[in-house]
């Protein structure tokens, strides 16, 4: 039976990358005493996959992992057997049973929301509403992705979902296509963000927090963003 | 939220900023002011390496034990936040409470190898505490040293306030217990440490000077005041199964070199060999109970989630319940889906049997460590291992599948010829014949790889060969030369690699190893010319430490080469580590003369140790001479 949990990642845990919030799981996965199947083998593993990973210094509220169980119990006595072993930092939010049919975290994963705050006066001069509202309308966001051999260009706005100010008009809160092919960093979108304003982004003023990891409920043309655990369900 | 005491813009712009943040799994958090002492234990070198080290472990866990102290953990800087926290003033800091180290009461720096002191004055400099103990008031901590560097302290001696000579579970309560007491009474930190020189296993260098001879030999070695004991005996644990041990060790968030459940199943070691300094150190062999380390190991898996065990001894092959534990975690690990990883064992039907139920034959190899070449030269180094019964071993594993052997050898020790040397190579290619005897074709399973690999010999304290001189540099490199000569003139030498270290580091782990309070000086003049993290190759710089020992006039054969009399007064002569010097001298001459010593289960040998009343010493001898091999 698989299971997709949900889980925040706060403080400290930022400057734990990727492979090793995995490893943390598999020791904390251990302590708690759940039913995780193994692969077979000399050196047996867990059956664990990883929505998106989590670039080191983000902050998130929605990351999401799919493991593999032989018994269960209950959604919310798995979420407490997993806190009671968690560190400052870390908290599982949800554990959902999934149908038989449903794909893997990694390959479900269409889109992801930020929250991108400024760190203490560096807050760009030309942040407002109108000139996010501007940067937003634009019909093409042609950006530049550098890689070793060349340099590619491509119109990031159709990868772009949602690109808006909060109301106190401190934060700007980004839905952008997180999917294996498609994957947008938030910093790409923000970097295009102030060249359109003749300002130059240094990513340390950013402060980004992954609200949540989506899936399409919907089809191709009319995407329906819906949380990665939706197709999921409690159990008692 | 914690605060951290460095910035995110630093740690976001360091190497693995997990080595700086705490917060791990079992990590142990106080409330500061509820404490009276505050404890910082360090490692001397990266967090990695350092977290990987169960002594600290167990120190760590006895220390928070004890309601009114708070133990934390300091490892040092990488080289890219040494040079950030240099540049913007950044004091060191304990990871649990991100606290200054320079607010502590103690500061405790575990000491495992030579090449580690230039990042022991890395630790005090950061931390912002004067480097010569001498010039540190009550505004410091206590800095005091511990581990088996500790057994010569005097290259280092200058830079402690006091090191603890022995096993960590035994001192600390009483002494922390004197510095409290100390404290209240408003004494002075001179007058603390003249009580703590008094306790068992304290040595506290600025109590004591050194005269020297005109040849720069030790002339006297004596304290300065009366009641300051004139020799300072080890400490040990005389009962393993009912002491500290760590059931909740500090789990890591990034990978480091032990990742998994580390079981102490015995210290000290029945072997004697001659070149080995923890052999001689940790006497008498004390075991632990089985029962114990059964319940232990499962009490630590479920503590930590680790997916590995390994278990921890000197010699392995020699604990004497080994069948009884292994079977047992074999079990509950399969169990579990832990793996087991085991430590170099005497390589047996026992022990293949083990092997197979526990790793991948295909992935994994055979290790055996002949440290010599020749039958005569493992008679002289006293290693009881022969070329039948290694010879025999392979035949056995090769016939269970294995194709890949590990072959440990030295280089430069006392007596060696060309012969010897010769032999190594000698020795590999039987290895590959026995594969090709024992294994028709249709059943090898492709080509037989033997790896042999060198160290250079360094002479230690407390070892039988500490009197003798050792390589120049050039020997070591001529002798690796050699060695790869007569590897390339083996019928089978492309079934054979052979590796060696380098000479250069080997050269200057021989002058710390042997060194006097002379040393203080142009390790520290080295320091600050840059030397850091001298362990590692990527760092290590030679020509400065050669420079700076020549600025400072040492003489590197003085300390390397020089053939020492047996009447000379050592600079760590002063401690007694249970083995005395009569029988270290005895030893030698049983080396020159080619004689073996049988080991500790075949008979007593009068090493000393039997003053600590535990451990072998006391057990009836269960081995004959035919069972030791």
């Amino acid at each position: 039976m698989k299971l997709r949990i949900k889980f925040s990642k706060h403080g400290v845990l930022k400057f734990i990358g990727h492979l090793d919030v995995m490893r943390y799981f598999q020791k904390a996965i251990r302590r708690a005493g759940i039913d995780i199947a193994y692969s077979t083998g000399f050196s047996p593993h867990q059956i664990m996959s990883f929505a998106a990973p989590l670039g080191v210094g983000l902050e998130s509220n929605g990351e999401y992992m799919d493991i593999e169980v032989h018994s269960l119990t209950s959604s919310q006595q798995l979420i407490d057997a997993l806190n009671a072993q968690m560190v400052e930092g870390i908290r599982v939010l949800e554990a959902k049973l999934l149908p038989e049919d449903a794909g893997n975290a990694m390959a479900s994963v269409y889109a992801a929301r930020y929250a991108i705050r400024f760190r203490e006066g560096c807050a760009p001069a030309f942040l407002n509403r109108a000139t996010i509202a501007d940067f937003y309308s634009q019909p093409e966001i042609i950006v530049t992705k550098k890689t070793k051999r060349s340099e590619t260009t491509f119109d990031m706005k159709p990868h772009i979902f949602e690109c808006a100010l909060s109301q106190d008009e401190q934060t700007v809160l980004l839905t952008v296509d997180a999917s294996s092919s498609g994957n947008i960093k938030p910093a790409l979108v923000m970097h295009a963000y102030y060249e359109k304003n003749g300002g130059v982004l240094d990513e340390f003023a950013l402060l980004i927090t992954r609200e949540d990891t989506y899936m399409n409920a919907g089809d191709e043309t009319t995407p329906k963003l819906e949380p990665l655990g939706f197709i999921g369900s409690d159990y008692e | 939220m914690r605060n951290l005491a460095l910035s995110d813009e630093i740690l976001l712009q360091v190497e693995k900023p997990a080595r700086y943040i705490g917060n791990e799994v079992n990590s142990v958090i106080k409330d500061s002011s509820a404490v009276d002492v505050r404890f910082a234990m360090c490692f001397p070198d990266v967090y990695e390496i350092g977290m990987s080290h169960l002594g600290i472990q167990i120190i760590y866990d006895m220390l928070n034990q004890f309601e009114d102290t708070w133990c934390e953990r300091v490892y040092s800087p990488w080289p890219d936040l040494d040079s950030i926290m240099r540049k913007e003033g950044i004091p060191l800091f304990a990871l649990e409470s991100q606290d200054p180290v320079r607010d502590f009461d103690f500061l405790g720096i575990t000491i495992q190898y030579e090449l580690c002191y230039t990042n022991i004055l890395q630790v005090l400099d950061l931390s912002g505490i004067p480097f010569l103990a001498t010039e540190r008031t009550w505004a410091h901590p206590i800095v005091i040293g511990g581990g088996p560097c500790t057994y010569n302290p005097e290259p280092i001696a200058d830079f402690f306030d006091m090191f603890y000579i022995g096993e960590g579970e035994t001192q600390y309560r009483p002494l922390l217990d004197l510095y409290k007491e100390c404290r209240r009474q408003g004494l002075s930190r001179t007058a603390f440490l003249e009580q703590a020189a008094k306790l068992p296993g304290i040595y506290v260098p600025q109590l004591y000077e050194t005269a020297y001879h005109e040849d720069g030999t030790i002339a006297s070695f004596a304290p300065k005041l009366a009641g300051i004991p004139a020799t300072i005996t080890k400490e040990l644990v005389t009962d393993l199964s009912r002491t500290y041990y760590p059931l909740k060790p500090v789990v890591p968030f990034i990978k480091c070199t032990q990742d998994r459940v580390v079981l102490e199943i015995q210290r000290g070691c029945i072997r004697g060999c001659r070149f080995c300094q923890a052999g001689q150190l940790y006497r008498p062999v004390r075991e632990r109970d089985a029962q114990m380390l059964k319940e232990t190991a499962l009490q630590m898996l479920d503590n930590t989630g680790h997916e590995e065990i390994s278990l921890s001894s000197l010699s392995s092959s020699d604990y004497s319940q080994l069948e009884e534990l292994v079977s047992f975690l074999i079990d509950s690990c399969r169990e579990r889906k832990v793996n087991i990883s085991l430590p170099s064992l005497r390589i047996d039907a026992f022990s293949l049997e083990v092997m197979e139920k526990v790793q991948d034959i295909k992935k994994s190899s055979l290790t055996f460590a002949p440290e010599a070449g020749s039958q005569r030269l493992r008679d002289v180094i006293n290693k009881g291992l022969t070329e039948e019964v290694i010879l025999k071993g392979a035949a056995l594993a090769f016939r269970g599948g294995w194709n890949r052997v590990k072959l440990y050898f030295m280089l430069g020790l006392p007596t060696e010829t060309e012969e010897d040397i010769r032999g190594i190579a000698e020795l590999a290619n039987k290895i590959a014949a026995v594969y090709y005897e024992v294994l028709p074709r249709e059943q090898r399973n492709g080509r037989v790889q033997i790896v042999a690999s060198t160290s250079f010999f360094i002479p230690k304290p407390f070892t039988p060969f500490q009197w003798a001189p050792q390589c120049t540099r050039e020997a070591f490199i001529e002798k690796a030369y050699m060695t790869k000569r007569a590897v390339s003139e083996q019928l089978n030498q492309k079934s054979i690699k052979y590796n060696w270290h380098e000479a250069d580091a080997s050269v200057m782990e021989g002058v710390l190893a042997r060194g006097d309070r002379r040393l203080c000086k142009p390790i520290l003049a080295a320091y600050q010319k840059g030397c850091i993290f001298d362990a590692w190759g990527e760092y290590y710089k030679h020509d400065v430490w050669m420079e700076t020992f020549a600025e400072c006039g040492v003489d590197i054969a003085f300390y390397t080469t020089r053939e020492r009399g047996l009447d000379e007064i050592f600079p760590w002569d002063f401690l007694d580590c249970g083995v005395s010097k009569a029988f270290l001298k005895k030893e030698w001459q049983n080396a020159l003369d080619g004689k073996v010593t049988p080991n500790c289960r075949v008979q007593c040998n009068a090493c000393g140790a039997a003053q600590f009343g535990c451990g072998v010493c006391t057990e009836p001898h269960t081995q004959t001479e035919d069972d030791t091999l």
